[in-house]
């Protein structure tokens, strides 16, 4: 570790420790705020985690999402609190790998029309389940958690999911994961297991955001699959890393929290048109930003070093 | 009951069928996978509506306006939108990557703007609702219209792609682009034509679907994945591949509808989809994948 890294660290830690002691300065409206730009922080960046360096788009993390809101619904009762989490996180993992399993070993695009209906898939499930079942639609949640209390676990589930990608980052597995993004057949050729370690980062990312589900599940007290698998919550993770830019540890950050406030504005201001504006900027994102705004900016900086010396030398002859 | 289903399915599967041909188009010719497909479907049942209710025009005679109107709007969609995605694709992984998230957003576009201007109810309109005597059962005489509808437009389309000089052009991009320009054959513009004739079938088929179903602005996202999975199952750019799996996947429906819940046709469609990816991923009619 040089010293690059260990500064590095520490400012994460501090940043982190200074996070926490935002609820004690900013009222109950700035709580909920930072609950819902934290959750898409963590959403972001467990979507880039997987999607980012292997370019297999998913668009199904609000069935992951639903489904551990779902989970902690139909369990608060009958399970204690932390156990209820651990529970969620198992299911969502279940169906990442049994999704996974399916479609991971073919080409991209079989698994990003797998995952484009997914959500919708099992909200109709969960809905006929309850109808026959149950007999019941939509439940209430009760559980004793403060908005404080929400907004540290996702703090801490956010530091979490940073440590991972960090480390992934600079682990064999991450570098595997490059190879698979580059070229699939050189990964095969130098020995990779590409549907294991697809697999396995699928399987984790869909674990932290089935956690984000369930974590944020008791602050709407009533939860049915229509609120819980609300597809405009897929959209908004799937801008957010692709503006900040997928293939960054930082990236995925950088696109939530604006996009996030924006959204925040857009929905109160004009809440029958935000989806058009929505769609608008992204497919702007899409066309200018391909790979992020932090890449774009990259290029520029090192586009304009490059021009620097050059322009000097011409003006000196 | 047997013979009520299995007409009710191929209904179904009929307008499966002629909304899938559409998508195969996009995508095994003009190589873009669109997303926004099943709300161009959505579009065009809320034209249908408009012109039947406000104007008094039968959906039949007014698709001579809608087929027209959704080939109008992929060929301009195709020129601004999704030209500069193919020119700067480095390869074909590329182009699909892109070509997802801009239909993804184009999806969130188009489905604000129905939201906007015709609600979040559903919508549905009577037209030709009466009862026909057909092998002992009775259907509705609009169903039945539409199971013959869609069968003359994809019949019609098969017609075109194996009968003409044009049809032929456009079956050899799908085979292969990099060898198509050196037999004198001009990609872009058959993959712009593709592109446009798909939004003609999307709009035949919402039209289609709006004389015998209720639907919503946000129902496009059913329709665009059942038009996928019948894509995959009936193999690429195949167009018979894609009307016999869609008259496939509406009988399957229908039956499971009928005989076990109305609430689980989606996961009778998943476990169908889910057979094919572990049996033949590259589809029922298709050749196997090397």
């Amino acid at each position: 570790m040089n010293g690059k890294t260990i500064l590095a660290i520490a400012g994460f830690i501090a940043t982190i420790a200074a996070l926490a002691f935002v609820p004690f300065v900013v009222g109950p409206y700035g709580v909920t705020l930072m609950i819902g730009m934290l959750g898409y922080v963590v959403l972001a960046t467990a979507w880039a985690l997987f999607s980012g360096p292997t370019r297999y788009v998913s668009l199904a993390t609000v069935a992951f999402f639903g489904v551990g809101a779902y989970t902690v619904a139909v369990f608060s009762e009958s399970i204690p609190y932390p156990l209820l989490l651990l529970v969620a996180a198992g299911i969502g993992l279940g169906v990442a790998l049994v999704v996974g399993i399916a479609t991971l070993r073919l080409a991209g695009v079989y698994f990003v029309i797998f995952t484009f209906g997914l959500a919708e898939l099992i909200r109709q499930l969960v809905t006929w389940y309850e109808v026959n079942v149950t007999g019941t639609l939509g439940r209430y949640i009760f559980l004793p958690i403060t908005p404080e209390g929400i907004y540290w676990q996702l703090l801490a589930l956010a530091a979490i999911t940073f440590a991972i990608a960090w480390w992934i980052g600079r682990s064999r597995i991450g570098l595997a994961l490059r190879v698979i993004g580059d070229d699939e057949v050189v990964a095969v050729h130098c020995g990779i297991n590409i549907t294991g370690v697809k697999l396995a980062l699928f399987g984790l990312s869909c674990t932290i955001i089935t956690l984000v589900g369930a974590i944020q599940a008791p602050r709407w007290t009533y939860v049915e699959p229509s609120i819980a698998f609300n597809p405009t919550i897929s959209f908004l993770t799937l801008i957010m890393a692709l503006l900040g830019g997928a293939h960054r540890l930082t990236g995925p950050l950088l696109g939530a929290v604006p996009l996030f406030l924006m959204f925040e504005w857009l929905s109160a201001n004009f809440p029958n048109h935000y989806s058009i504006f929505l769609g608008l900027i992204f497919i702007a994102i899409v066309f200018v930003l391909p790979r992020g705004v932090l890449a774009f900016i990259e290029e520029r900086w090192t586009l304009w070093r490059r021009n620097e010396p050059v322009s000097g030398r011409t003006a000196d002859e | 009951m047997l013979v009520t289903a299995l007409l009710s399915g191929l209904v179904l599967g009929g307008t499966y069928a002629l909304v899938a041909m559409g998508l195969t188009l996009q995508y095994g010719i003009a190589r873009i996978m669109n997303l926004a497909y099943g709300e161009m479907i959505i579009s065009a049942a809320f034209l249908a509506y408009v012109i039947y209710t406000g104007y008094g025009i039968n959906p039949v005679l007014g698709l001579l306006i809608t087929i027209p109107a959704g080939f109008a709007f992929g060929y301009v969609i195709y020129g601004v939108m999704m030209k500069p995605l193919v020119a700067r694709a480095r390869d074909k992984a590329s182009l699909e990557i892109d070509s997802i998230l801009a239909t993804f957003g184009l999806l969130f576009v188009i489905q604000g703007v129905l939201l906007v201007t015709f609600g979040a109810n559903f919508t549905s309109y009577n037209y030709l609702n009466v009862a026909v005597e057909l092998f002992g059962t009775n259907v509705a005489a609009n169903r039945l219209l539409a199971l013959v509808l869609a069968l003359t437009v994809g019949g019609a389309l098969y017609l075109l792609l194996t009968r003409t000089l044009w049809g032929t052009a456009l079956r050899a991009v799908a085979v292969s682009p990099a060898s198509a320009p050196l037999v004198g054959i001009d990609v872009n513009k058959a993959a712009r034509y593709a592109f446009a004739i798909g939004g003609g079938l999307a709009a035949a088929g919402g039209v289609v679907i709006s004389m015998y179903q209720t639907f919503t602005a946000t129902s496009g996202v059913v329709f665009t994945m059942k038009a996928l999975i019948v894509v995959i199952m009936g193999g690429v750019g195949n167009v018979v591949g894609a009307l016999s799996a869609g008259l496939i996947l509406g009988v399957v429906e229908t039956f499971v509808a009928t005989y076990v819940d109305p609430g689980l046709t989606l996961a009778a469609t998943y476990g169908i989809f889910l057979a094919v990816l572990l049996w033949r991923p590259s589809g029922l009619f298709g050749r196997r994948a090397g």
